[in-house]
């Protein structure tokens, strides 16, 4: 079992915890979901103290937090962001997003690197929102992350895992590594679909808090991870271009 | 003194990020940086505002 720094993950969902239609509602999708960690982050107070009044119902979930540095696209505004994330919520585990791409929201992975080596070197414990790129991974590796986190598709497009190859390259390329697909999900199949892969946790947040139902989508995306979870350790059969009976065919009477 | 809290313009009265915050009415779990740079909780007293200082508060927020 990969641990996350240290920690064993209660449930192998990372759930986001924006754009639900109401707190009632997303208190409802994380008791579905089983969710073991919830992804926050930080943005100005308002004036009725409202960042106040989601702590506390955050609190009440008795999840793991996990911060983001989401919107941030220099090294300086995210590792000055991951230092506030770390004084307000009392962890040092940060999800390091360093944006490169206004449409794509790709990760600027060259920034990320960097941002990830100062912020290893100031003791925090970073998740980095990276690309499936090897080559990126070996390095973000080196500058102190222990946890990798490529992206399936673009955040918020639902579109699944974009290219299963290179995600299963990672896999093979990092045996040891905790890897989670974040971002790109948008249905439980594809959720089914990262760890079938052999992922150790899916991060999505849209899929669920966007859907007609939240709360039912979530309970959907718990059910897809465990079956996609149990049947990786299932050992599933090879994928062949031609038919293979499975019914015996000795013993077959002879009718014609 | 004239500052800019959280992009808005404000004339305010404290000298430091400590009183600012009390003087502004934020309490809780928040996280301040002035001019770009994050100040620990801990250094907000003894942390002397300027004028056109641009002070950031910031509070914990949903996120994906």
């Amino acid at each position: 079992m990969r641990t996350f720094y240290g920690t064993d993950l209660p449930n192998p969902l990372m759930l986001g915890t924006a754009q639900y239609p109401s707190p009632a509602i997303l208190e409802q999708a994380f008791r579905e979901s089983g969710a073991g960690v919830a992804t926050v982050s930080l943005r100005r107070e308002g004036a009725g103290g409202a960042g106040q009044t989601f702590w506390q119902m955050i609190s009440d979930l008795n999840v793991l937090i996990l911060p983001n540095t989401a919107g941030c696209h220099t090294v300086k505004e995210a590792v000055t962001t991951a230092h506030m994330a770390r004084e307000v919520f009392g962890t040092d585990w940060i999800k390091l997003e360093l944006i490169g791409h206004t449409d794509s929201l790709q990760p600027d992975v060259f920034q990320l690197v960097e941002a990830a080596r100062i912020l290893t070197d100031d003791g925090f414990q970073v998740f980095p929102y990276t690309t499936d790129d090897l080559i990126v991974g070996e390095r973000l590796l080196e500058a102190g992350c222990e946890v990798l986190m490529p992206w399936g598709a673009p955040i918020g497009s639902g579109r699944g895992l974009n290219n299963e190859y290179a995600l299963r390259a990672m896999r093979a390329e990092f045996p040891d590594t905790p890897l989670v697909v974040d971002a790109g999900i948008g249905l439980p199949s594809h959720a089914a679909h990262a760890m079938e892969l052999g992922y150790d946790a899916v991060l999505l947040n849209t899929a669920v808090a966007r859907a007609g139902e939240p709360a039912t989508m979530a309970r959907a995306m718990k059910l897809a991870i465990e079956a996609g979870q149990l049947a990786h350790q299932a050992d599933p059969i090879e994928a062949r271009d031609m038919a293979e009976a499975s019914t015996p065919v000795i013993g077959k009477a002879f009718l014609t | 003194m004239k500052i800019v809290l959280n992009g808005n313009p404000r004339e305010v009265q404290a000298t430091t990020l400590a009183d600012l915050l009390t003087e502004t009415g934020f309490s809780g779990r928040v996280a301040t940086a002035v001019n770009e740079d994050f100040v620990p909780a801990t250094l907000r007293p003894s942390h002397t505002l300027n004028d056109g200082d641009r002070v950031e508060v910031l509070a914990p927020m949903q996120g994906g």
